[in-house]
């Protein structure tokens, strides 16, 4: 018995011996700056695959699953208008169809790289626009396992990346890229991703919480090339490691270039959206 | 020797004649055989969670593992931060507040932090929803900006009484926790990284102490008090036993013999319970202490009568071969008996009885199996002195005792029946208590924190997952009001100290959503624009801070915790019944189903659990040890009647309780069975010498009382003392609940020797003489149980 006792006891000084160097210290892999840049144009050549959509809209439905199996779902349309500079985010409007409750509730959102985003949400209810004036980006999408920023637009620029080999996934070779959240108040410490060699799309992202450890997993499926040579995945599937609960998001068919505007994405025009 | 040889004597004989041969064989293969069970002890860890006292089918258990499936798991560290100054709203402490919180993100597994610094403080600025952390850069903090967090921490519902004392005199992080359950040591390592964290904050910012409690420290105290048992209690427990053989057996060889067959008995019986993998608890601890009070008297037994016969001239061979041929039947019928007792937990609700019932069992059966093979194998070997002949074993004494008894038979009858009945009469009065932080001594960190922390918060949550009318329905306005109302109620019940509704968040947003207006601090009066409301909040709130814990993924139901402050489980009981007439009498249908849950609600109902799920298996102990009973004393009418003097002293022994203590915990379940198996020894061995004394000697009954008192009453006695002794030693654990039991059946222990001496005479002289069956038939008269 004792002899259990003095083990443990010695695995329990160790844990702590490591795990407050690794609390102390930067993550653990020591990036160069060759793998750095390797990364970074890797991250590049992915974000920029797409460059010139200029606007797409596009509907879906969000499942989410709790540990007991449970699952609740909410439908929801997106429009999106692509900023060409690197330094700016893209700027989207997210309309809620169901739960019926929310009909009608629109979300327009200003992305931005290294500050709060700017958001308005206009409440159908209330017929009011109100501005949200928050500094969060990585809390939960309604509920979801999905951060806002974790399915919108990708910003090349809120990344620090580091190369880290090729891999291969789901029978396509790939690449292994690790980016680091710059936004101070990001709920992410790291990030994983593989991006195939092929297209040049995302495949799979492993998030790392804010102590290291794994946080979920999002895999991208049924990725469908649009004219232009644009790709999009049309199921997105994120699995909470640490909760057991998941959120499958699934796409219909995207349309490209509609026209959208600026004009389409300002303060004003929320409260004409049914 | 007799004239007459068993069967079972020719036996023994034999097999002690073998043993002695084969000594050095015997010896190796005991320990080859200890040897390979005790590798199984590689296997064993601590328990690390309370989960582990409750089995899968507990109802209590079940409907809490499907509330932590819909909302979260509820394993939590609590930080207790307390200023010597007396108020927590000055900047070191509420800096040291805000750099707690940054840092328990890091602590291992930690999935969600909560303070007064992180709490997301939602306002209005015209039409802008602000939402930001309610206190941020404390060090910088103006007084005027201070006396504003105070005055807004203390009016929010939320914190006020939860994360901060209503005195300000302590403020709390709590950090929630999701174990993967995939490696023994996550709990103990992660509780490391939190004292280390605690250690460094308290360096940092002297004039502050850091209580640290929640349902993680919890789990490593039962580890705690498992392993300081283990370190104080089995040491001190061996030198009690050194100390009791010296004085009864007189002897270094026998003593060091002794001690080698105990450690063995419970070397193999913890390496079972490693092939097992069980996870230890601090009751199934209990068990190497409980086999070694047990195991003491199989070896005490061969060794007093092998000294015995050498007392009378016979020789060292003869006198050990003799000593196996008459203990051999009793030790072996004692064993069989007290292994039936332990083996009965097993129909207990909690698994740790079941292991300490099964390594205890494992452990008396293989002291019994060495007791007649390598401990005559030993003492062949060792050089054993006869001693002088001198004392007569306090015969006289108990001679005496005898006549005192026969003469007044009627008066000790009647008198110990009346106190017995009027004792029995006071068992109902007996009042479970099960509060968990109880369990524990003061020496255990969790004890001492969590008293202290009383002072400042409450302490034992009580869920209720409130049903709405469907998908969407936590919107619903009369929801809403019904869950205000039900909050409000909640909030006037006693000992209730905080209570989290997310009421109190739909009021803060529709007054916030009207411009900070003091007239719509009310619950919106409609169900989209309080759907509208959440969604709102949802996508506002940051990483770890989400809804996802107070309300279900469909939103048909959302969560409300009332904290009790230390209650005890009866008016914790009162609580629950009386909230749940509550919602039958006040709520919509579909909020009626609603039932509280909580560890505390396992804990408030686990005494009943176990009481309940042990009447199966007391009864199939008292049948079973009625059988071995009847077999031993070759008497179904003894057999019978034994089960009076062995029943009544453990339900007096209940009564004596309730009158002198009053309150125990669940383990009062087990102590019924396991009294049982141990009291019936000292009625087998009178008995069989009464029926001896009748059929061999051809007393009468109160000649035949005389000659069981002469023959075995000092060997009772000692007996009696031995066990006495180890089971109050128990007391002395670290966990109260192996106290109790402890106690308990020491109480029963003593009782029935009181009885056995006492009741059991009496009742033999005024009941029919029929009690001994066939008492002219003198073939037979030694299948029964015969000891020195």
């Amino acid at each position: 018995m004792l002899k259990i006792n003095q083990l443990t006891l010695a695995a329990k000084a160790t844990f702590v011996g490591s795990a407050l160097v690794v609390g102390a210290g930067f993550p653990a892999t020591y990036a160069d700056e060759a793998s750095e840049a390797k990364g970074h144009e890797i991250a590049a050549r992915s974000d920029r695959s797409d460059n010139g959509f200029t606007s797409s809209e596009v509907s879906a439905v969000m499942t989410l699953t709790n540990k007991a199996g449970k699952t609740s779902t909410r439908e929801l349309s997106f429009k999106t208008l692509e900023r060409e500079s690197e330094n700016v985010g893209d700027k989207g409007l997210t309309v809620f169809s169901t739960p019926r409750d929310v009909k009608g509730t629109a979300l327009l959102s200003h992305a931005q790289i290294l500050t709060p985003d700017n958001q308005w949400l206009y409440l159908p209810a209330l017929k009011r626009v109100k501005r949200i004036s928050s500094a969060n980006k990585s809390g939960p999408f309604v509920g979801s396992e999905f951060a806002f920023e974790d399915f919108t637009s990708t910003e090349l620029n809120k990344y620090s990346y580091d190369y880290v080999g090729e891999d291969t996934f789901g029978g396509m070779s790939v690449d292994v890229i690790e980016r680091f959240p710059l936004y101070a108040k990001s709920g992410y410490t790291k990030q994983v991703a593989l991006i195939d060699q092929q297209v040049f799309q995302t495949r799979k992202i492993d998030f790392y919480d804010r102590k290291g450890a794994h946080l979920k997993t999002l895999t991208l499926s049924d990725y469908r090339e649009y004219d232009g040579g644009i790709w999009r995945a049309h199921r997105l599937e994120m699995v909470n490691h640490q909760t057991n609960k998941s959120t499958t998001l699934t796409y219909s068919d995207y349309a490209f270039k509609t026209g959208l505007k600026d004009a389409d994405f300002v303060k004003g025009v929320l409260k004409r959206i049914r | 020797m007799p004239k007459t040889m068993t069967a079972m004597d020719e036996f023994a004989v034999k097999l002690a004649n073998r043993v002695i041969n084969w000594r050095w064989l015997v010896i190796l293969a005991t320990l080859v055989v200890t040897g390979i069970v005790f590798t199984g002890t590689a296997n064993l860890g601590f328990s690390n969670n309370y989960r582990d006292f409750f089995s899968e089918s507990n109802p209590e258990l079940q409907a809490f593992e499907d509330f932590q499936d819909t909302y979260t798991k509820n394993d939590n560290f609590l930080f207790i931060i307390v200023p010597e100054s007396g108020d927590i709203f000055t900047n070191p402490t509420l800096s040291l507040v805000e750099e707690l919180t940054e840092k328990s993100w890091q602590i291992p597994f930690s999935s969600r932090v909560d303070s007064i610094s992180n709490f997301q403080h939602t306002r209005a600025e015209e039409d802008d929803l602000i939402v930001e952390d309610l206190i941020a850069g404390a060090a910088d903090l103006s007084a005027a900006e201070i006396e504003d967090k105070r005055a807004v921490a203390l009016a929010e519902p939320l914190l006020n009484g939860q994360l901060v004392a209503t005195d300000s005199r302590a403020v709390a992080v709590n950090v929630v926790v999701q174990y993967p359950q995939l490696d023994m040591n996550e709990v103990p390592n992660t509780v490391a990284f939190v004292r280390a964290v605690r250690d460094e904050m308290k360096a940092k910012y002297p004039g502050h102490d850091i209580l640290l409690t929640g349902v993680s420290s919890l789990n490593v105290a039962f580890q705690e008090a498992g392993f300081n048992d283990v370190i104080n209690m089995i040491p001190m427990m061996y030198l009690l036993l050194i100390a009791l053989m010296v004085v009864s057996v007189r002897s270094i060889s026998g003593t060091f013999t002794t001690v080698l067959m105990i450690a063995f008995a419970s070397l193999i019986g913890m390496g079972a319970a490693g092939f097992a993998s069980v996870a230890l608890t601090p009751i199934s601890l209990s068990a190497p202490t409980i086999i070694l009070t047990l195991a003491i008297a199989d070896a005490v037994h061969i060794l007093i009568t092998m000294r015995n016969s050498m007392r009378v001239g016979m020789d060292k061979r003869s006198a050990l071969i003799e000593s196996v041929r008459v203990n051999f039947l009793a030790i072996m019928v004692t064993s069989l008996t007290t292994a039936i007792g332990f083996l009965a937990l097993n129909f207990s609700d909690a698994p740790p009885f079941w292991h300490l019932g099964n390594i205890a069992a494992v452990g008396i059966v293989a002291a019994w199996l060495m007791s007649v093979t390598f401990l005559p194998a030993m003492l062949s070997l060792l050089p054993i002195k006869a001693p002088k002949p001198s004392d007569d074993g306090g015969s006289a004494f108990f001679g005496r005792l005898a006549e005192f008894v026969v003469a007044h038979n009627k008066k000790l009858l009647y008198g110990i029946g009346a106190i017995a009945i009027a004792l029995m009469a006071a068992v109902p009065q007996i009042e479970f208590n099960d509060q968990w932080t109880e369990y524990f001594d003061e020496g255990i960190e969790f004890r001492r924190d969590s008293d202290a922390s009383i002072e400042y918060f409450g302490f034992y949550p009580i869920e209720f997952s409130v049903l709405a009318p469907g998908e969407g329905g936590v919107s619903e306005p009369e929801y809403l009001a019904k869950l205000d109302e039900f909050a409000d109620w909640l909030r006037v019940q006693p000992n209730v100290t905080h209570v989290y509704s997310i009421s109190d968040i739909m009021t803060r947003l529709n007054k916030n959503m009207h411009g900070d207006d003091p007239s719509w601090d009310k619950l919106p009066d409609d169900r989209e624009l309080a759907a509208q409301y959440l969604l709102l909040y949802e996508i506002s709130l940051p990483y770890g801070l989400d809804l996802n814990d107070r309300i279900n993924i469909d939103k048909s139901a959302s969560r409300v915790t009332a904290m009790l402050t230390n209650t005890s489980t009866t008016d914790t009981k009162i609580f629950l019944d009386s909230a749940t007439d509550w919602l039958t009498e006040n709520a919509p249908d579909y909020m009626k189903p609603t039932v509280p849950t909580s560890a505390q609600v396992m804990f408030t109902y686990v005494a009943e659990r176990n009481v309940e799920s042990m009447i199966a298996g007391n009864i199939i102990a008292v049948l079973a040890i009625g059988l071995v009973m009847i077999f031993a004393l070759q008497s179904v009418k003894l057999g019978v009647l034994s089960i009076i003097p062995n029943g009544l002293p453990i339900v007096v022994a209940f009564g004596v309780w309730a009158v002198l203590v009053g309150t125990v915990g669940f383990s009062v379940a087990a102590v019924a069975s396991v009294s049982l198996g141990i009291v019936v020894d000292d009625t087998v061995h009178f008995l069989a010498k009464y029926v001896r004394g009748i059929r061999e000697k051809g007393y009468d009954r109160a000649g035949a009382i005389k000659y069981a008192f002469e023959t075995v009453g000092s060997a009772l006695v000692v007996n009696t003392v031995i066990l006495v002794i180890g089971f109050a030693y128990l007391a002395t654990s670290a966990f109260k609940i192996n106290a109790d039991m402890g106690l308990l059946t020491a109480l029963a222990i003593s009782l029935a020797l009181i009885f056995d001496f006492l009741f059991l005479p009496a009742l033999l002289l005024r009941g029919s003489s029929r009690f001994v069956a066939g008492s002219t038939n003198t073939n037979d008269s030694n299948k029964g149980i015969e000891n020195a």
